[in-house]
């Protein structure tokens, strides 16, 4: 009996932290809706949002579904408070100047595909469906923010100015996508996810060669900053937390 | 409608849904896309699984209203729809006759065979205007998730390219 609540526990977290980094990126993308600096750029980054917010609802339900306790996609994205949310730092990190935005954008989606290939092969077949839908839309958006990467990278002198000012801030945030804590071991120990060390190889290699294609030095060495898998972040969630639930905070229940 | 005295048979059913328009591209039906996935009786329900195009797709929701509606014109009382996530979609299952209707639409429909791997950044489209394959991508979305913004060099013309995915 206590096996079986600790498998569903970790299987839990897993759905919540695949499902909170989509929910939380996505809602700081949407914000950009109408505001970026070219049309095309800003359909793009809406319809990137709207990819991560249907993936969140896929995996938000199936972490509802595990729990057992009636809660639905919608009331774990609008009804729990900043610690209860499993996104990674860098996803909450503001949008800045285009640069950055597209610079975490890209930190992601490097990690995030890789991470649903895996995940296809998952000994659980909720979280394989999941990930085979997922992948898909992942490898678009990377194939995207890589190539913007490059040539705002190996741009003018202001583009590449402005990337390298956007890779240093947030590659200390990048780290904390493939550390691996007990939960980690635990689900890459029953194959229901991979090994995080593996995905991280694989995630540090594209980076390599991404970041020498565009010229920017990445601060390979800086000490990583994470926390937010165990519910630990930064004030920047509670700000967004603030935007994105408070009609449902303020009016429970009220439907569209 | 009064209900229907028989079971209609999978066939039928199937032949009814090829008048459901996708909402957003209504020149197309929602078998034309292939995302009804299969048709079937459970007892005196009708069971209808449909798979999104991409998981976050608007249309998604208002398909699965407009098949139960479309069925329960058609006298079926009891329709539900179910959402099947894998295998997951792939443009390669909109068939040639959609592809036409696409095309005659003014939308350029995607490349075919399994292309979402490596070669999707470069696919060769054809004008759906004046047929040239001298054209470009001018931005990688659209106006709807499964399409990307396109022109041609030799009419001028911008369209839309139903992405290959």
């Amino acid at each position: 009996m206590t096996a079986t609540v600790k498998t569903d526990a970790a299987l839990f977290e897993l759905a919540l932290r695949m499902g909170d980094n989509a929910l939380i990126l996505g809602q700081r993308i949407g914000a950009w809706c109408g505001h970026a600096p070219a049309v095309e750029e800003d359909i793009a980054l809406a319809n990137v949002a709207l990819d991560l917010i249907g993936q969140t609802k896929m995996w938000l339900g199936l972490a509802g579904e595990l729990e057992g306790k009636g809660r639905s996609a919608d009331d774990l994205a609008f009804l729990r408070d900043a610690r209860a949310f499993r996104n990674a730092l860098l996803v909450e990190q503001p949008n800045g100047d285009f640069a950055h935005t597209l610079m975490r954008q890209y930190l992601f989606d490097a990690w995030h595909h890789p991470m649903l290939v895996a995940l296809k092969s998952s000994a659980d077949k909720r979280v394989a469906d999941i990930a085979e839908k997922a992948e898909k839309e992942a490898r678009y958006h990377l194939e995207r923010s890589e190539d913007l990467i490059v040539r705002l990278g190996d741009g003018s002198a202001e583009s590449h100015e402005r990337m390298q000012t956007a890779l240093d801030a947030l590659y200390p945030f990048a780290g904390e996508l493939y550390a691996a804590d007990a939960i980690d071991g635990d689900l890459a120990a029953r194959r229901i996810a991979p090994d995080l060390g593996e995905v991280g190889k694989r995630y540090l290699a594209s980076l390599k060669s991404t970041f020498e294609e565009a010229t920017l030095k990445a601060p390979w060495d800086a000490a990583t900053r994470k926390g937010g898998k165990q519910g630990m972040h930064s004030e920047e969630l509670g700000y967004i937390l603030a935007e994105m639930q408070w009609m449902q905070r303020a009016y429970p229940g009220a439907k569209w | 409608m009064a209900g229907l005295s028989t079971k209609p048979s999978a066939k039928e059913i199937w032949a009814w849904l090829e008048d459901v328009p996708d909402p957003e591209i209504p020149v197309v039906s929602v078998v034309d896309l292939g995302i009804v996935r299969n048709v079937e009786w459970e007892g005196d329900d009708l069971v209808v699984t449909v798979t999104p195009t991409y998981s976050g797709c608007p249309a998604t929701a208002v398909i699965a209203l407009d098949i139960q509606e479309a069925l329960r014109r058609r006298g079926v009382e009891k329709v539900r729809t179910k959402s099947q996530l894998s295998p997951a979609w792939t443009t390669d299952w909109i068939g040639e006759k959609a592809r036409e209707k696409l095309k005659a639409y003014g939308i350029a429909p995607p490349a075919e065979g399994a292309r979402c791997v490596g070669d999707l950044k470069n696919p060769i489209v054809e004008c759906p205007h004046c047929g040239s394959t001298a054209t470009e991508q001018v931005a990688r979305f659209g106006s709807t998730p499964c399409k990307a913004s396109w022109r041609c060099r030799d009419c001028l013309e911008p369209f839309d390219y139903f992405k290959s995915f």
